[in-house]
């Protein structure tokens, strides 16, 4: 494709944007967790789905009966000129299973929030995410008043693979979501380095 | 398939005839850019031409400096499948360029990932 970035190709050089997705069920401050890290306010895209779920688009601007509108909550992080990190809400309702192929399509990593008092919630998120091979941890946003739970707890009654890293956090703090967003790298980084020799990864 | 002959005239070939303004009509847009598509204009806009709309110079306004596809969708307020269709007018006029991300796994060490982490780190 002609308009694709290639290194022969004049003008300046494109950043770099990578897409972090985070997930987790209704109000369980995805977009809180968006809003803490990013450099703006969290914004807003929406993607217009027909009743059958196909990425039909509707422009006539009329609210038709058989088109529904799903609506997604992301921030971005610049790093200088050259690198951005855009954290993408995954829509609430988990039927609307094409956005979230779309949103996933190219995703470095997902982070799955998680709220001890509803941790069902969470798992249709680690199912899809296990499912596409996209690479998670599990945040739990720790509530107030919610009981705490040990994180082994938490490991065990969501049926995680021991490999994926669970941890606490809060998502109205700016510092405990760079600490998740950041592990959340390391993660992805191990599981890339243990692909690469076809082996386990030494610890 | 061997030995078919590929169908150019049919709803992926694109359309024969503008099918839509920003008014009415329906599109299905030609490509399907990642919604972390860089979008960056390649010049001013223009003044109003023929068959582009306030939106398509809007975007070319936004996209002076780049712009993912899902801050220019949120900015105009308009769907992410709108955009697409509104970007297809402006790369065949040669108005914007779109970069695709490069896939993660693709990414050929972890410089990336270490700019990331530090980058967080001094935020």
């Amino acid at each position: 494709m002609d308009y694709e970035n290639s290194d022969g190709e004049a003008g300046p050089v494109l950043p770099t944007a990578i897409k972090v997705l985070v997930a987790g069920g209704f109000g369980v401050g995805k977009t809180t967790l968006v809003g803490s890290v990013s450099e703006t306010q969290p914004l807003r895209t929406e993607e217009v789905l027909t009743e059958r779920g196909v990425g039909v688009d509707d422009l006539s601007g009329v609210e038709g009966k058989h088109t529904t509108t799903v609506a997604m909550d992301f921030g971005r992080i610049s790093f200088g000129e050259d690198l951005v990190l855009y954290l993408f809400g995954t829509p609430g309702q988990d039927r609307f299973w094409f956005v979230w192929d779309e949103l996933a399509l190219g995703a470095l990593g997902a982070v799955v929030l998680a709220d001890t008092r509803r941790l069902a919630d969470s798992f249709p998120s680690i199912d899809y995410f296990e499912r596409n091979r996209v690479p998670f941890i599990v945040a739990v946003n720790c509530f107030e008043g919610a009981r705490q739970y040990s994180l082994d707890d938490v490991q065990l009654a969501l049926n995680l693979d021991p490999e994926v890293p669970v941890m606490l956090c809060d998502a109205r703090d700016r510092e405990s979501s760079k600490e998740v967003l950041i592990a959340l790298l390391q993660h992805v980084m191990r599981g890339r380095g243990t692909r690469r020799e076809s082996q386990p990864a030494r610890s | 398939m061997p030995g078919a002959e590929p169908l150019w005239i049919d709803d992926e070939a694109g359309p024969l005839v503008r099918p839509y303004a920003m008014t009415g009509g329906r599109a299905r847009p030609r490509n399907g850019f990642n919604v972390i598509s860089l979008v960056l204009a390649m010049q001013q806009a223009p003044p109003l031409e023929v068959g582009l709309t306030p939106e398509h110079l809007h975007i070319v306004n936004l996209c002076q400096r780049p712009l993912a596809l899902a801050e220019v969708s949120a900015h105009l307020r308009l769907p992410l499948g709108t955009v697409r269709v509104l970007l297809d007018d402006l790369l065949a006029r040669g108005l914007v360029r779109v970069s695709e991300p490069q896939p993660p796994a693709s990414l050929p060490d972890n410089h990336i990932f270490e700019a990331l982490i530090n980058g967080l780190r001094k935020l």
